[in-house]
């Protein structure tokens, strides 16, 4: 299972947090000050991988933004380096070319994004069409859209 | 979904110029987010920033309190005041209104109100209940996109307590035509049931259909569920195994539609999850293994591609292939596998297969072998994360021969390490293998001495602990434990001479310890000098008042001379008046004790560490002060882990790793002369508590130790170190010098190994000491055939286990005694069903022929006189309590005997409205048949006779005689029968009432009568009954119970499991036992539950529960010998019969 997904600049600003246990407040901005500080410390050509307490981390960057994903110990590394690969590539299928200022300027859609294709913790969704159709079938969604016909259309 | 969908798809967000079509970000950036956001990017300080924000929120908190703002306003705000919680500033005005948006909002708008709500609170905020009925609500949508959102909340928080309320929703949502719902109400479900497991039970039928879904999605997300469910119990679910093979199999050989493919793999999540879910499966089961070698086989060819995911499904695929029952060919497989990953320059890769290969070493450990010169370069890799992998594998080949170097490099490691988790990790694996297979006492003590510097206070409380332990308790030979023992010593002078100050405090009081205790084992040293080395500690100004205890208790054993006695006088007139009372203490008794030597030798004698002190564990002495206390109105004691819990149960989650349940204060477990472990705690029956305490007095009264055994298991829960690696490699046997030798040439001889450079050749020299011991012939032993014979120190064997914790200690002592008697009882139980046994008597034998001739004669049954109708009516007087049920004994169930005997019928009419046991046979003799039950007063237990006589003729001169050593049996009624007609029954009354408990009473009785004809007769019987008929409530108010509870003598502990049926469990288990055993519940207090009965007539026996770490600590008192013994074992008959 995973724990929580944050994604940070590398000035540290942070871009979202997604966190899949409930944790309290406090101890959230203590782990976004660790995970930050560790993972921009890292040096270039060192493996994805950190421990962390009981848990693995996860971090890939893609270019201005590190994706930092926090797994159980037992958990595949390898395959969450893909899980983060593949939300980058849901955003940017949705965004088109995605650069930091998409997520940063319409973050709710990344999270709306990320919802579909993780849920509690577990992937759902790893098809970039279904995720996709999915999230743009809610975007067209108008004030008065009680009409059945969209959502015929919409859900395939 | 066709194409056409498709492109209308994409061409719609153009038509309806929405803001939020894809690829329009920028647009959205004139908005007054995007003002918001780029006004922060200008600010220079974080000063700015705050102010800014804080400016924003007031702004925004104005405006969604008012009440012309609209939902779409509302959406808008609410955007913003994400972003702000993003930056780090609380916003918890705005909650109630992201609810309110989810709540009243039209599509788009509640999607936002959905995501903040998801983002601000947590599966335990209290607001989240006012959420229930908007999803509720949308649960029941005819809008698709509505129930999507509905379940995509409930998957990620809901409150636990709800879930009843929208269970039936989610579950209706399985059968719905759209697999998007179907695959949203799995994973609603999978939540339900990580977070509430009791409450989906119910629907496990639903999960099957779920893997059986037509869309992969939705099977996909049912395999979540499955994982956990197999992960708990592998056993229920071995009859899936073959649909998961048969799954993997089309996975694998690409059956699934395009849209599952990932970088042309496919699905690889859908396979990983299965291959893992056959590992479970497979584990230590061969005929379940054999069914998926040939799936595991193909997965394993079909990876090939040189893409990360792959390597991750082959990653997965061999821990499958060395988790299942072994099959050579696919290890060969695997191991070339791990070769791949270990031997690639991709880093992550490498890591990957050291992760591999450790997890794999403990079944091969030559794999190990072909890879040491990998291993040695990763062990000087710049990457610390793959140092310390390495570090991970080398743990588990260490063997007495690489130990020297492992650890070295092991500490090397630590030196430079920050991370606390990993300093805490290593230095407790260093511990265990310095203790498992030291060389020499030297290594040993100077290795400790590292690991209690580089440690600090941050280790596990366990390791300094163990360590004493093992000093006091020793080895086999007496003079080896005294060189360990002086070399202790030795190396503790020189660092007290050096800079003590430098020294963690944890270490510091090791160090007190151990000169306190063997200090006089060096012949040449002063106690003088030892305790002004030792004061010297106190006036540090970092010695924290805990150290500071454990040199005043160190000083105290070695006060004696001169000048040591003036020293002590010093130190103790220095903290006589501290403000710490501990220390207030330890230094009353330095002075006094250094006044009076002989005092001090009995007090504490030299080398008594080894005598067994016997402790009064439940403290009774102290009974009367408590209930003083609590009469003056103090409040109940509560072990300290019951006050973490209480206060941590408001808390979330905690991530903190390692979390001992409950600090484990170190003074608390050793100051005393004796070492904790050889406290052997008297039984739990102490019958004079002021004995036992006198017996125990040779150590001096602790304060802090009246509170550590105060709280029962509460206190002194020590964990054995880092628990040792299941099946790890044992160690190889000693081998000779020139064995060794053997060994090390070997090893340069390896294939792998080739000349090389200088440089290598230290390599190479590393390698030979590092997997030395892992060779061809080690390798015989590392399956487990030779015994370990390299362990230095192991320990004596004791007669009271001394290696486990004391808590575990005590209550095993205690539980003991009834579980054997249990066993004895269950299988009692089983061998005999029949609660009534006929023996025959030797009258008997003789009238066996009689009876033949009689049946011969052609007597009739007194039953088939009884219309059938008649007897069906005529019952009225069974009730079936459930209560009475259970605590009947077996009915007695004779296939040669069908018919019912209808005796209740005869039962004497002021018994026949109160619930009877079943009527059972006792013994038939001729014509005459006996048959008995009980039936339960309240304050009484009857049992009733029933003498049947089926002949033709009268019997006469009846004489029924019952007794048993646990009873006292008298006869009611006005005369005993002594004549019953033929065709009738006869009734005879008994009062029962116990002498002594027992967890099942037995009657034996004799029955001896005359026919007109023939010489006198007798049968013989018996009857069991169980103690519980005798257990009626006692009604009790709580105060007094708390005064009878201090009266009472005897008593028992053990843990009962815990029942819950959806409510408390507490409440639920003791319901159980109320109903089953006729409890009187006198309260429920949080954790605890008090409880009260007694045994007719009039014996109490009160009941102290408390849910503990998932059971129910149990604790009775009784005056009465054995009955808290006898009522624990039907407590737990009747938990285990739920």
């Amino acid at each position: 299972m995973m724990r929580f997904l944050l994604l940070f600049s590398r000035q540290g600003k942070l871009r979202l947090q997604k966190w899949f246990t409930p944790i309290p407040e406090r101890e959230k901005k203590k782990i976004i000050r660790e995970m930050t500080t560790m993972v921009l410390a890292r040096q270039p050509r060192s493996c994805n991988f950190l421990h962390w307490k009981d848990l693995k981390i996860i971090y890939k960057r893609y270019a201005s933004l590190y994706f930092c994903l926090a797994i159980e110990n037992h958990e595949n590394e390898l395959l969450a380096l893909e899980v983060i690969h593949r939300y980058v590539e849901l955003l940017d299928k949705y965004f088109g070319n995605v650069c930091e200022l998409d997520i940063i300027f319409n973050f709710e859609k990344a999270y709306f994004i990320l919802d579909e294709f993780l849920l509690g913790g577990e992937i759902q969704e790893t098809s970039k069409q279904i995720v996709n159709r999915c999230i743009e079938s809610s975007d067209m969604l108008q004030e008065d859209d009680s009409s059945e016909w969209y959502e015929v259309e919409l859900f395939g | 979904m066709s194409d056409v969908v498709e492109k209308t798809l994409t061409a719609l967000p153009s038509l309806l110029s929405l803001d939020s079509q894809p690829g329009s970000a920028k647009l959205s950036s004139t908005s007054k987010l995007g003002n918001l956001i780029r006004g922060i990017t200008e600010l220079t300080s974080k000063h700015e920033e705050e102010k800014l924000i804080q400016c924003e929120l007031s702004s925004i908190k104005e405006q969604v309190s008012s009440p012309n703002t609209t939902m779409r306003q509302m959406k808008e705000l609410m955007v913003r005041t994400i972003y702000c919680e993003m930056l780090g500033y609380e916003a918890s005005f705005s909650y109630i209104h992201a609810i309110k948006l989810a709540q009243q909002g039209s599509v788009l708008e509640k999607r936002v109100g959905y995501l903040a709500v998801s983002l601000f609170l947590n599966e335990s905020h209290e607001l989240l209940l006012l959420l229930v009925n908007t999803v509720l609500k949308d649960l029941q949508s005819t809008n698709l996109i509505e129930v999507c959102m509905a379940l995509t909340v409930v998957s990620q928080m809901f409150p636990k307590d709800m879930i009843p309320a929208i269970l039936p929703l989610v579950e209706e949502k399985l059968n719905h035509p759209k697999e998007i719902i179907r695959r949203k109400a799995v994973l609603a479900l999978y939540k339900f049931y990580l977070i509430a497991p009791n409450q989906v039970q119910h629907i496990h039928n639903k999960f099957r259909k779920a893997l059986c879904d037509k869309d992969p999605g939705v099977m996909t997300a049912s395999l979540h569920i499955y994982l956990q469910m197999i992960q708990e119990n592998p056993e229920g679910y071995k009859d899936l195994t073959a649909s998961f093979v048969t799954i993997l199999k089309q996975v694998v050989g690409g059956k699934l539609p395009m849209d599952f493919n990932y970088h042309s793999v496919p699905a690889p999540w859908l396979q990983i999850q299965l291959l893992r879910i056959l590992s479970l499966l497979g584990k230590n089961d061969q005929s379940t293994s054999v069914i998926m070698h040939e799936v595991l086989d193909e997965s394993l060819r079909r990876a090939e591609m040189n893409h990360n995911i792959t390597y991750a499904i082959l990653y997965e695929c061999v821990k499958c292939v060395y988790t299942i029952h072994p099959k050579s060919e696919l290890l060969e497989k695997a191991a070339k596998c791990i070769g791949n990953f270990v031997l690639s320059p991709k880093i992550n890769l490498k890591y990957l297969g050291l992760k591999a290969l450790t997890y794999v070493v403990q079944q091969d450990p030559k794999l190990a072998l072909q890879h040491q010169m990998t291993i040695i370069e990763c062990l000087d890799h710049p990457d610390l994360i793959i140092k310390r992998e390495t570090l991970e594998l080398l743990f588990r080949i260490t063997n007495a021969q690489n130990v020297t170097v492992i650890v070295e490099k092991m500490l090397e490691f630590l030196r430079i390490s920050k991370d606390d988790h990993t300093t805490i990790d290593l230095v407790g694996k260093v511990a265990e293998l310095a203790e498992k297979y030291s060389p020499d006492n030297e290594w040993f003590i100077e290795t400790m001495n590292t690991v209690f510097s580089v440690g600090g206070d941050m280790m596990q409380p366990d390791i300094p602990n163990s360590f004493l332990k093992l000093l006091s308790e020793g080895f086999d030979s007496v003079e080896e434990d005294r060189k360990l023992r002086l070399f202790a010593v030795n190396s503790y002078i020189s660092l007290l001479r050096g800079e003590p100050g430098k020294l963690p405090q944890r270490f510091l009081q090791v160090i007190s310890w151990v000169l306190g205790e063997y200090s006089h084992l060096r012949a040449d040293l002063e106690p003088a000098l030892v305790l002004r080395l030792l004061a010297k500690l106190l006036d540090m100004k970092n010695c924290s008042s805990e150290t500071k205890s454990w040199v005043l208790t160190a000083m105290t054993k070695l006060c004696e001379g001169g000048s040591g006695v003036s020293v002590a006088q010093q130190v103790s007139e220095a903290y006589g008046s501290s403000l710490d009372t501990v220390l207030r203490q330890r230094a009353q008794e330095l002075q006094h004790l250094s006044q009076d030597s002989e005092l001090r030798a009995r007090v504490l004698p030299r080398g008594a560490g080894l005598e067994p002190v016997e402790v009064d564990s439940s403290l009774s002495f102290l009974d009367g002060f408590v209930s003083e206390a609590l009469a003056a109105g103090a409040a109940p004691y509560k072990p300290p882990h019951q006050r973490q819990e209480e206060l941590a149960g408001t808390k979330a989650l905690s991530l903190e790793p390692y979390g001992l349940s409950l600090p484990i204060s170190m003074s608390s477990c050793i100051t005393d002369r004796q070492s904790p472990t050889l406290l052997s705690m008297s039984s739990g029956l102490s019958g004079d508590s002021t004995d036992l305490s006198h017996k125990g007095g040779s150590a001096t009264l602790k304060l802090d130790g009246v509170k550590r055994v105060w709280g029962r298991e509460g206190y002194l829960s020590q964990k054995e170190p880092v628990e040792e690696p299941a099946q790890v490699e044992v160690p190889s046997p000693l081998r000779s010098p020139s064995q060794q030798g053997e060994a090390d040439s070997s090893h340069s001889q390896t294939p792998s190994l080739t000349p090389t450079p200088e440089s290598d050749q230290e390599k190479q020299q590393l390698a030979s000491s590092l997997f030395v011991g892992l060779g061809s012939q080690s390798s015989v032993c590392l399956m487990g055939k030779s015994e370990p014979t390299t362990q230095r120190f192991r320990r004596k064997a004791k007669g009271h286990s001394t290696a486990s914790s004391t808590s575990e200690q005590v209550s095993n002592s205690v539980i003991s005694p009834p579980s054997t008697v249990d066993n004895l009882l269950c299988n009692n139980l089983l061998d005999s069903n029949i609660t009534s046994e006929l023996a025959v008597s030797s009258p008997q034998l003789t009238s066996r022929l009689s009876q033949g001739l009689a049946a011969t004669n052609g007597t009739c049954d007194t039953d088939t006189e009884l219309p059938e109708s008649d007897r069906k009516e005529s019952k009225p007087a069974v009730i079936r309590d459930s209560y009475v049920v259970a605590a009947d004994p077996a009915p007695h169930e004779d296939p040669d005997r069908p018919k019912d005997l209808d005796l209740s019928s005869h039962l004497p009419a002021e018994l026949s409205e109160l619930s009877h046991s079943e009527i059972t046979h006792l013994c038939t003799n001729q014509n005459l048949e006996l048959s008995v039950c009980h039936v339960q007063k309240e304050d009484s237990l009857l049992l009733i006779v029933f003498i049947s006589n089926s002949s033709d003729s009268a019997v006469q001169q009846i004489l029924v005689q019952v007794d048993s050593d646990e009873l006292e049996v008298s006869c009611l009624g006005d005369s005993p029968v002594e004549e019953v007609r033929s065709h009738s029954v006869a009734v005879c009354q008994y009062s029962l009432t116990v002498k002594r408990p027992a967890v099942h009473i037995e009657l034996v009785g004799m029955v001896s009568y005359q026919l007109p004809v023939g010489s006198p007769q007798s049968a013989a019987f018996s009857y069991k009954l169980p103690l519980t008929s005798f257990i009626r409530p006692l009604t009790v108010s709580t105060e007094e119970y708390g005064t009878m509870w201090l009266a009472f003598s005897h008593d028992t502990k053990q843990n009962l499991t815990l029942i819950s049926d959806g409510q408390e469990p507490l409440t639920a288990t003791l319901n159980v036992l109320k109903k089953r055993l006729q409890l009187h519940v006198v309260e429920i207090i949080g954790m605890e539950g008090i409880v009260a009965c007694r045994l007719l007539q009039d014996q109490p026996c009160l009941m102290h529960c408390r849910v503990h770490a998932g059971t129910l600590a149990v604790w009775l008192r009784s005056p009465i010998p054995d009955l808290p013994d006898c009522l624990i074992y039907h407590c737990q008959r009747a938990l285990q019969g739920h």
